[in-house]
């Protein structure tokens, strides 16, 4: 019954590298820094109307929080030069007060000239330093590098660290409308949005979207991650740009957001991981972080409205899931989101800090032992939700094809509408939420950790999740059959919500239930210290981390799937 | 596929020549060429020859049509002014033509309800949320138009006709709809207000009906004053509670759309609504009142809607079910006025 995964190797779709759209950019930097400062103090200056007087709050407002920030939260990768440069702003600003004086003109001048500095600052570090070669040098690493271990543990015999018999692919499946993606990747522009559970996304993306036969894409990385210097080599190397998230003044936003639509008009694809940050509590994505998504919208609409509107100027949105049966730093995350949530009701218990050895130490058993990984590339839509054929024309709901760009006209033109845009967006936000629950694929580990946790909530309905996860071991058992019956059930439904195509399954869920529940527990959480589910000596099964369950369990949260207990 | 008009030609399309959608006619024509959409030939004719539908007259200025393609490719703003229980099939007809581009506001108070495959709305004896569509929502569901608003408030198209003064709200997410909006209707006689909640604002008007049902039967009983006082403020907090649990803010029942278009429906003893509950009051059957009454009061439909809701929403709404009890269970009339006057309202306000 179980379908064969079938290996593909994709020809590059662009293969003179001279071509791709982000190395243009690498080679247009300086000027492209310039253009993005530029444009973002005209933004900034159309938002606050060209009042000098809020301009000066502004500017007092983001000097007060930067300084703030250099003195409480200083980063290794925070250049040299930070304090002087905000003491200068802080001296202008004096000098301005004091010395200019007379119409609003002139004082509008002078902000604007401090005004202009710190964009120009700003765009520089957000900028990204992609170079073609480290790409390229980087790509033969992890693959190499990768396949090797693959090949190591589990050919035998001598030679086996050289066989080619295995690829990254046998790990990592590649499923969905990758044809699609790819055809598209070669008409328009496209934004990636993937769900976000692992710090090991980003590079599993990146190593995708190279597979695919794709220019790399850019993406913005937290700055956090540039500290680490053999990440910010890989993260360079891979078109990232940085977003530093300990700014959160309008200055720095406004840059950030004009950067990200200027990359997507200039025809580099790109990716957000539209959550923001990685998800706490094992959840689906259901509220997107909106900031980056807009300027897909705002890119769009500029596109229109300077008279491009083939396909060339199309930008898509492809909406992908990767679906793990285990996340390395879910005790981490889950804490996160209990203390979050609960703030005094809830103790660390202990504390479990990721280290390289600990990253290492699982990309190994990783590759040696079994545990895939899935990603389920959705189908593309346009920037209002609507799907998009294969030409990349957008479709409605009953096939016919829609102008896209209607959507920004009033009176027979395109216009500008901020608030038109920030509706625009929510509601992509909300399709990009039901694609993700549409594409995204059950494991066996899913199933088990949700219907385990739902059967122990059901047993103690009174409790609320904080006293059931302070709950003793001894009251955690579960009898195998009953759990069984209960697995089935789920199962139906979930076998019920995929025939309507609201839910995507792996085919290892076709196989009998014991197999299922087997396949199940080999694999949840399976490296970590605590296991969430075991089975005892008698057969029976338990938890050794309720928080760990709950996690794995909350990947199925959202389907309804509830009512069954 | 560029507008075949340019901007300033285009004519405003009203869709329905009921009597509120000839008020609102006649209020656009007074600033703009309009064209309405009539489903019959004969309507269509006299409106283009004699200048009145069915005997209401309408401003020479307004043309009428009864192609949906010739109104959608010549007008860029259409108002959908038609009854409830026409309202999705008059959608589905608009829907091929209707674009991305078209801002549409209609006038329609009711909700509607989405069912799924061989499922019966007399046999769904439970409704959740995402069964129930307002009017905004069947037009975004139906069509391709995304900038959609609804127009609420007190306005009894005679008055609206006579030219007495009035004002109205126009509801959206899309500032650029609210504003169209007003600058299409604002006039000396009439103010426009703008509210971006439109879920609470088409939540009012339905909600309201309600209670419209309740006061006519109070009247009907022979009640004063101050039975309506104490209906309309405890009508108020129902609304109040179940728009929010629908979706909409409690703000919006404040406002015009909400205590504005409950307290003129509940004085308006000409209003359907009322009427069904005059009667009901007078001890008739409300399959004998429906038998001779013309078109379905809408706030009969809404009552078994929300009834159908509460049952998932784990709310209570006394009024609601109480009168569905009456309509629908044989309950006197007298009898649910004594359970409300015993039901533990413990405190008068607790929704701002």
């Amino acid at each position: 019954m179980e379908e064969n995964y079938i290996k593909h190797q994709y020809a590059p779709i662009l293969p003179e590298k001279d071509e791709w759209p982000v190395v243009k950019l690498a080679r247009e930097r300086k000027e492209f820094v310039k253009k993005v400062a530029t444009l973002s103090e005209g933004r900034i200056l159309d938002l606050i109307g060209k009042n000098p007087e809020i301009l000066k709050e502004e500017l007092e407002t983001t000097l007060y929080r930067e300084k703030l920030r250099i003195k409480q939260n200083p980063w290794d990768v925070d250049p040299d030069d930070e304090g002087p440069f905000w003491g200068e702003v802080k001296n202008n600003l004096l000098q301005i007060h004091s010395e200019v004086s007379g119409t609003k003109a002139k004082k509008l001048e002078a902000y604007q000239a401090v005004l202009r500095k710190i964009t120009a600052r700003y765009s520089e570090e957000i900028a990204s330093n992609f170079k073609a070669s480290h790409y390229k040098f980087t790509r033969r690493v992890v693959t190499y590098g990768f396949s090797r271990l693959l090949n190591a543990a589990r050919v035998k015999g001598f030679g086996s660290l050289f066989s080619n018999q295995f690829t990254l692919q046998d790990k990592i499946q590649i499923t969905g409308q990758t044809a699609q993606l790819r055809e598209l990747a070669t008409k328009g522009t496209v934004v990636m949005v993937p769900t976000h559970f692992s710090n090991l996304d980003s590079v599993l993306i990146g190593w995708i979207i190279s597979v695919l036969g794709m220019p790399p894409f850019i993406y913005g990385a937290g700055l956090n991650l540039f500290n680490i210097s053999i990440f910010a080599y890989f993260m360079n190397a891979l078109g990232a740009y940085k977003v530093d998230r300990r700014k959160k003044n309008m200055m720095y936003l406004e840059t950030l957001k004009t950067y990200s639509k200027e990359a997507i008009q200039f025809g580099c694809h790109s990716l957000f991981f539209p959550g923001g940050t990685r998800s706490r509590s094992g959840i689906i994505e259901s509220k997107l972080k909106l900031g980056l998504l807009s300027t897909a919208i705002e890119a769009q609409r500029a596109n229109f409205e300077n008279g491009i509107t083939d396909v060339s100027g199309k930008i898509f949105i492809v909406p992908v899931t990767i679906n793990y049966h285990f996340v390395l730093e879910a005790p981490g995350l889950i804490q996160d989101y209990l203390s979050q949530t609960g703030q005094e009701r809830y103790y660390k218990e202990n504390d479990e800090f990721s280290t390289s050895y600990k990253i290492s130490k699982f990309l190994f058993k990783f590759f040696t032992k079994g545990s895939d990984i899935s990603v389920s590339i959705g189908r593309a839509m346009d920037v209002m939700g609507n799907y998009v054929d294969q030409d990349g024309k957008s479709l409605d709901k009953w096939g016919r094809i829609v102008n896209t760009q209607e959507y920004f006209m009033s009176n027979g033109k395109v216009t500008v509408d901020a608030q038109r845009e920030e509706e625009y967006t929510q509601m992509l936000g909300k399709r990009i939420v039901e694609e993700f629950h549409k594409i995204n694929r059950v494991f066996s580990s899913h199933l088990v950790a949700f219907v385990a946790f739902e059967l122990i909530q059901s047993k103690n309905a009174k409790m609320d999740l904080f006293d059931l996860i302070r709950l003793p071991q001894e009251d955690l058992l579960l009898n195998y059959e009953e759990f069984k019956a209960a697995c089935q059930r789920v199962l139906n439904q979930i076998f019920e919500l995929k025939s309507q195509g609201k839910i995507d399954s792996a085919p290892h869920l076709n196989r009998s239930m014991d197999e299922i529940i087997t396949h199940g527990l080999d694999n949840v959480g399976m490296y970590h210290a605590k296991r969430p589910i075991i089975k005892d000596k008698s057969g029976n099964l338990t938890t050794e981390d309720m928080s760990l369950l709950y996690f794995y369990h909350n990947r199925l949260h959202g389907y309804g799937l509830e009512k069954l207990f | 596929m560029a507008l075949k008009n340019s901007s300033k030609s285009q004519p405003i399309g009203v869709i329905g020549v009921g009597s509120f959608g000839t008020a609102i006619a006649n209020m656009l024509a007074e600033k703009n060429e309009v064209m309405v959409y009539a489903r019959k030939q004969e309507v269509v004719e006299e409106i283009n020859t004699q200048h009145s539908a069915s005997g209401k007259i309408l401003n020479s200025k307004i043309r009428a049509t009864f192609s949906p393609e010739e109104l959608c490719n010549s007008c860029g703003v259409l108002f959908f002014m038609i009854p409830s229980a026409a309202f999705l099939e008059v959608t589905r007809t608009f829907a091929p033509f209707l674009h991305p581009y078209h801002l549409v506001i209609h006038g329609t108070k009711g909700l509607a309800v989405q069912l799924g495959e061989g499922e019966q709305w007399d046999t769904l004896k439970k409704l959740r949320r995402n069964q129930i569509l307002t009017m905004s929502e069947v037009i975004v569901k139906e069509t391709l138009a995304v900038r959609v608003g609804c127009l609420a408030g007190p306005n009894i198209s005679t008055e609206l006709s006579d030219g007495q003064p009035a004002a109205t709200v126009i509801a959206s997410k899309y500032n650029e709809v609210i504003q169209e909006g007003q600058r299409l209707l604002r006039s000396e006689k009439f103010q426009v207000y703008g509210n971006s909640d439109i879920i609470g604002v088409e939540l009012s008007g339905v909600l309201k009906n309600i209670i419209a049902i309740a006061a006519g039967a109070l009247a009907g009983l022979g009640l004063g004053e101050n039975a309506k006082g104490l209906l309309i403020s405890r009508g108020i907090v129902e609304m109040a509670h179940l728009s929010k649990a629908l979706g909409g803010t409690a703000s919006s029942v404040m406002g015009l759309a909400g205590i504005g278009d409950l307290v003129t429906t509940c004085n308006s003893p000409d209003s359907r609504n009322f009427t069904v509950g005059f009667r009901l009051a007078k001890g008739e059957s409300l399959s004998q009142i429906m038998a001779s009454m013309e078109e379905v009061a809408e706030g009969v439909n809404t009552i078994r809607i929300v009834d159908a809701f509460l049952k998932t929403a784990g709310i209570r709404a006394p009024i609601t079910e109480n009168l569905h009890r009456v309509l629908f269970e044989d309950l006197s009339i007298e009898e649910a006025l004594q359970f409300l006057m015993k039901y533990p309202f413990s405190v008068d306000v607790d929704f701002v």
